[in-house]
């Protein structure tokens, strides 16, 4: 048994950590030394990052995902995570939730993608249950057919994270920096950002979604609010691969960019 | 399942070794080992050869993208050395032996889609100098895996 499970009640320990404008690269961080480095189980609530960031997946591209010239020029971080999936931009208006599980915590729930999807999919069911339009759709939390929640996992050998940014809000100018990836879902259609994204504000109190997902996730967890300088940073070398691209890199890529369209010309 | 099934046996019948037929899910080759963590490995003299097995691409999805280590490092048994990307995770590739890398599979950074389409055979991801040979002795053999795989899929 989990040396994390309460004995009287049943439910594994969760560390509950809640953060307002921590800026997401300090966030992506932390997730990554937690989930290689802690043995606990840890939900990560951040209300807000402070300035707009772009975040790719691990496998992601700038030249292919991001207009580089402006970003370069506007000064944008663009950061990689050790996260799978798409790449979003965040700012003040976007909330996080970020669930750091051990897979002995959640017996019901198999180490693999669509797994742990599903799980969260019901988890957040009861966030939105009063919202019927709420779903999860292929990947992607919805309401309708419009998104407003991008989900994204890494597992390891014993745990895994799954994490979303959700749209509480978003800058249409800020939308403009990201190219249309070569992925997407089937349900987008042929539809650009604007059609294709929701704000989260239209259909919920941003301090009621914040109390109801603490509440949906202490039906399965037993939470223990601790501070940010509460958590242990002592900790052995893990596999950090979460990094903020550097200026030069991008400005790399833009000009490897030009010359191979000036190539193909 | 029959497609499955009949390149299971070529798979077989190419590399010389007899297939385990199960009634279904995911194929096993005997001849070779398996971690609990869902990765083979074929022992030939000092060096392996490791994958992940036919039940880990069906379970993770489609494979996007793998990440592969640099030669000359080295892995150790059940640590992670890599990892690949589907449905929007990056699942840990672990080391079922200890070693050297010596060569990556080149061809996964263009196709990814060899992890699932041939996990044994053309979506294999490394090769290594084998620094512990004892080590495989830790690992299952096709029957005990295929027990494995059949009692962590009955749990869920």
């Amino acid at each position: 048994m989990s040396v994390n499970r309460v004995k009287d009640l049943g439910l594994p320990l969760m560390n509950l950590v809640k953060l307002r404008k921590t800026p997401i690269l300090q966030q992506l961080l932390l997730e990554e030394r937690l989930l290689r480095s802690s043995s606990e189980n840890w939900c990560i609530i951040n209300d807000g990052t402070n300035v707009p960031n772009i975040v790719m997946g691990m496998s992601g591209k700038a030249c292919e995902l991001v207009e580089l010239e402006p970003v370069i020029r506007d000064r944008i971080p663009v950061i990689k995570r050790f996260t799978g999936g798409g790449t979003v931009i965040v700012d003040e208006n976007t909330l996080f939730v970020s669930l750091i599980c051990n897979r002995n915590d959640v017996p019901n729930v198999q180490p693999y993608p669509r797994s742990v999807m599903a799980w969260s999919g019901s988890l957040y069911s009861d966030v939105f249950n009063e919202s019927s339009e709420f779903q999860l759709r292929e990947n992607d939390y919805v309401f309708g057919d419009r998104k407003f929640g991008g989900n994204a996992q890494s597992i390891t050998r014993n745990r895994w994270i799954h994490h979303t940014s959700f749209l509480w809000d978003y800058n249409e100018k800020n939308m403009s920096y990201l190219k249309l990836p070569s992925r997407v879902p089937q349900y987008r259609l042929e539809r650009d950002h604007t059609d294709f994204v929701c704000r989260m504000k239209d259909y919920i109190e941003r301090s009621v979604f914040i109390e109801k997902t603490i509440n949906a996730v202490g039906t399965q967890f037993m939470l223990k609010e601790i501070d940010l300088d509460e958590i242990d940073d002592s900790c052995g070398e893990h596999i950090e691969s979460t990094r903020l691209l550097t200026v030069d890199e991008l400005k790399e890529t833009l000009a490897k960019t030009n010359t191979s369209i000036a190539q193909a010309v | 399942m029959a497609a499955r099934l009949l390149w299971a046996s070529r798979v077989a019948s190419h590399l010389r070794i007899s297939v385990a037929q199960r009634g279904f899910s995911s194929v096993v080759l005997k001849d070779l080992k398996y971690a609990d963590s869902h990765e083979w490995v074929k022992i030939e003299g000092n060096k392996a050869t490791f994958g992940i097995t036919d039940h880990a691409q069906d379970h993770l999805g489609d494979v996007v993208y793998v990440e592969l280590p640099d030669l000359g490092r080295s892995v150790t048994q059940g640590e992670s050395f890599g990892a690949v990307e589907s449905v929007k995770a990056t699942s840990d590739i672990n080391s079922p032996v200890s070693g050297k890398v010596v060569e990556v599979n080149e061809d996964l950074t263009e196709s990814p889609g060899l992890v699932n389409s041939s996990p044994y055979e053309q979506g294999w991801i490394i090769k290594v100098e084998l620094s512990d040979a004892g080590e495989a002795e830790k690992l299952m053999d096709s029957d005990k895996y295929s027990k494995f795989c059949e009692e962590e899929d009955a749990k869920h």
